[in-house]
């Protein structure tokens, strides 16, 4: 009789062992496409061209989502898993260039671009600012519809212009366009 | 027969233009009017043999004539007349056919326009013309022969490859041909900005003469793009419509100098300023034409739109580097004399704003340009490929795109010669406080995202902004004359075609930023697999899983067909079926369901690549809030154009 507790007893802790490991491989369905595809959208598929990694239809990329798939029921962090592919399949799966090393030039190259084509145009424009200290020239502006101050000579604009004064300037406008 | 027919005249066509371009070189040089003359008339000639080529190769298309090689690879006996005739473009060597009979109708149209005032702009006209021209045919003559036969030996195939199913969809057919005759158009004022350097002109000449030209090939060229939105939302099945794809880039960056060079050309037709501007811009535009039809052609960049790896990408990187370097160089040469007849006095005056407009814009090409090629710099330089995709255009364009739209609502108070922050204030004040409704009214709705808010309020500036122009004018008017505000509307509008067309155009393009907004920072989607009667919560709506149908169509085509029926609240709002399309050559089409309001947009897909059973179906349901204003923002639009591209009332004194 004791040696039947003593088999009972068994079966039963290797039943219980066998429940935690059963348990711990349950887990890849319980994640869902969309906790995939979050972290698949954010990816590039290895092989093709700019295709995002959640859309691609191949076969390849199918098992790349089930890869990811795993990774998360194991429970790999959404930058591990980044980190994973990208070891493995370089840094075009990423979405962006990694802010390290020659690709820190994508970031860069641009805004000092434009900031120099920003500082020429200021410096053209102070130049045109000196050449007009030096000439005596009344500037021959239109006045804008409003009404509002337009030139050093007209008096100052009324808050809200008469009608007759705007359709007035309108009128000469659309003249002087003819 | 007939392909050597088809080939022979290419050859011809060739010749034929070669003689324009050195006799209008030569007229030119010996002053001699009559050989100039002979050279438009050579010209013209180009147009019937280019068309008679293509009409033979339509020709052969239509009647499955597969010992033509391109027939074969993008035609099928299954597919329709009206889809044999679209497949003329279907391929590269019918496609750069077709672009080559595009730029002939142009030159023609323009050679024979009346010259008297600008003879000596017509040689140089028909010299550059002629050289793009002869570039073209030349890829086909000698690279992509549209009439090659199949190799002999090789028996005539019985039956076609067919058209890509992509290219199947009517979007489809009408997205190539308008993104070409933008592209091509673009020739046109390119051709008589360098013959106005060549020439040392210094007036804006060149620029009344095309103004049209730069109209249309504008119109087509955004359209291209939103047709383009417009296919890949319906088609390609991810629930977007624009993904910063190389190719998608390659059509936008001739967009971005195209828009700056036709706001541009105003404040020089206007004040005589931005000439260097004007040149640098058609100059740019023309060869970013060049370089997206590379882009495309070449695989260099390869995408979903690229055609296979094709030896004319050396060509065309030697053709694109011979014009921008021949036209810089002849810019740098007459740089002196395109000296401003103006100066620019006030930084908020029309003037200034609009030279913000083209920094702006450039800034926006700068990005996108470096964006596209900086993979291929990468590989080059490092030997390891990057990818870089929308997170890095989307955070680096949204405050370019942002500053426009301020733009918009800003510069149409400004006055010529000087504004002031007075001034702008005074007539700004009354819009900027309307406008505000759009935030407060999105907030009420329970939006908190601050771009989203940011966007919102811009674009009620510019559409408060916008009204206030046409309402003050018109009912000015009618106080005066005691006519209806409404007629006078349209007397205002037809007096001003240019300014009141582009205030219509600025409305749809903030239009389609509000279903950008919607889609870009709003959208949901979930993917799941059901079985049926299972169902899906997405944002309030319920999509049930009904059937599915699996059946083979007379076409040959194998279609899985899902039934989903959609509801919120309760309410049964109607029935959604998504399909997957297998063609009988493998190729497969995943065609969404889709039920589109003003407010959104629900979207459905078969997940076909995950595998399709009736007990466990994977379906991807997409939620894109308003989504729907981008195409009527493209509705308003080419009303916009239209309005704006029509000849005014007043005879115009070109």
């Amino acid at each position: 009789m004791k040696k039947f507790n003593i088999l009972l007893l068994l079966i039963i802790l290797l039943s219980l062992f066998s429940i935690g490991t059963v348990a711990a491989q349950g887990g890849t369905d319980e994640i869902s496409d969309d906790e995939v595809n979050a972290i698949a959208s954010q990816l590039f598929c290895p092989v093709c061209e700019n295709t995002p990694l959640d859309v691609c239809e191949t076969q390849a990329c199918k098992q790349w989502r089930e890869l990811i798939r795993l990774k998360l029921s194991e429970g790999s962090t959404e930058a591990e898993i980044k980190e994973y592919f990208v070891a493995n399949y370089g840094a075009r799966v990423l979405s962006e260039p990694p802010r390290e090393g020659f690709s820190l030039l994508v970031y860069f190259v641009p805004p000092a671009i434009i900031l120099a084509g920003i500082v020429i145009l200021f410096r053209a424009f102070k130049q045109w600012q000196v050449n007009d200290d030096d000439e005596a020239d009344a500037p021959t502006a239109e006045a804008p519809l409003d009404g509002a101050q337009a030139s050093p000579t007209s008096t100052s604009g009324t808050n809200d212009p008469k009608d007759d004064d705007y359709l007035a300037r309108f009128e000469e406008q659309l003249r002087k366009k003819d | 027969m007939l392909p050597s027919l088809g080939y022979g005249i290419l050859v011809i066509t060739l010749l034929v233009i070669i003689y324009s371009v050195a006799v209008a070189i030569y007229g030119e040089v010996k002053k001699s009017a009559a050989m100039v003359e002979s050279a438009r008339r050579a010209m013209l000639l180009a147009l019937p043999l280019i068309t008679a080529a293509s009409a033979i190769l339509i020709y052969l298309l239509v009647n499955d004539r597969y010992e033509v090689e391109y027939v074969w690879s993008v035609t099928n006996r299954s597919m329709p007349m009206y889809l044999k005739i679209t497949a003329w473009w279907g391929g590269q060597p019918g496609s750069l056919l077709f672009w080559s009979f595009l730029l002939s109708t142009f030159t023609s149209a323009v050679t024979l326009r009346k010259w008297d005032r600008d003879r000596e702009l017509l040689p140089w006209v028909l010299v550059v013309t002629g050289v793009t021209l002869a570039f073209f045919i030349s890829l086909n003559v000698f690279f992509e022969n549209p009439f090659k036969l199949v190799p002999a030996g090789v028996s005539i195939p019985l039956d076609g490859r067919g058209l890509n199913p992509l290219l199947r969809h009517p979007g489809m057919i009408i997205h190539p041909p308008a993104q070409y005759l933008g592209f091509v158009a673009f020739t046109i004022p390119f051709a008589f900005a360098i013959a106005s350097l060549i020439t040392g002109r210094t007036d804006d000449r060149w620029i009344r003469i095309t103004r049209r030209w730069t109209l249309w090939a504008w119109l087509f060229l955004s359209l291209g793009l939103v047709l383009g939105m417009r296919w890949a939302y319906d088609v390609l099945g991810w629930g977007g419509y624009w993904g910063w794809d190389p190719v998608e880039i390659a059509a936008l960056m001739p967009w971005l100098t195209g828009t700056a060079f036709l706001h541009s050309v105003m404040i020089q037709e206007k004040r005589g300023m931005l000439k260097h501007w004007n040149m640098i811009l058609i100059i740019l535009t023309f060869d970013l034409v060049i370089f997206g039809t590379f882009l495309t052609r070449s695989g260099v960049l390869s995408s979903v739109h690229a055609f296979a790896q094709s030896e004319i990408g050396p060509l065309f990187f030697t053709f694109i580097g011979f014009i921008f370097f021949a036209s810089f160089g002849l810019l740098t040469k007459r740089w002196a004399d395109l000296k401003a007849e103006t100066e620019m006095k006030s930084m908020l005056s029309k003037e200034a704003l609009f030279l913000l407009n083209n920094l702006l814009f450039l800034s926006l090409l700068v990005i996108s340009f470096w964006g596209v090629i900086f993979p291929l710099l990468s590989e080059l330089f490092t030997g390891s490929k990057v990818s870089v995709g929308p997170p890095f255009y989307e955070r680096a364009t949204g405050p370019i795109w942002g500053a426009l739209m301020l733009l918009m609502g800003v510069a149409p108070l400004s006055a010529w010669g000087i504004s002031t922050f007075k001034t702008l204030g005074r007539s700004i004040w009354k819009p900027a406080l309307a406008s505000l409704i759009a935030p407060i009214w999105a907030i009420s709705v329970g939006i908190t995202n601050w771009v989203a808010l940011i966007g919102f309020t811009l674009i009620g500036l510019v559409i408060a902004v916008t009204i206030r122009e046409f309402w003050r004018g018109a009912s000015a008017r009618s106080r005066k004359s005691g006519e209806n505000f409404f007629t006078e509307l349209q007397k205002l509008i037809k007096r001003d075609r240019r300014r009141y067309g582009g205030y219509i155009i600025h409305i749809s393009m903030v239009l389609m930023g509000i279903g950008i907004i919607g889609i870009e920072l709003f959208q949901s989607d979930t993917q799941q697999h059901l079985g049926i009667g299972d169902q899906v919560e997405l944002a309030g709506y319920t999509v049930q899983y009904d059937r599915l149908d699996q059946f083979r169509h007379e076409d040959g085509r194998f279609i899985t067909r899902g039934e989903m029926s959609l509801s919120k609240d309760g309410k049964y709002l109607g029935t959604l079926a998504p399909r997957f399309d297998l063609y009988p050559d493998g190729q497969p089409m995943t065609i969404p369901a889709v039920r589109s309001t003003l407010v959104d947009d629900v979207y459905i897909i078969l997940v076909n690549w995950e595998g399709i059973t009736a007990e466990s179906t994977p379906f991807k349901v997409y939620h894109n809030p308003l989504v729907k204003w981008v195409w009527i923002g493209g509705y308003v639009f080419i009303a916009g154009i239209i309005i704006a591209a029509w000849k005014d009332e007043e005879k115009e004194k070109i």
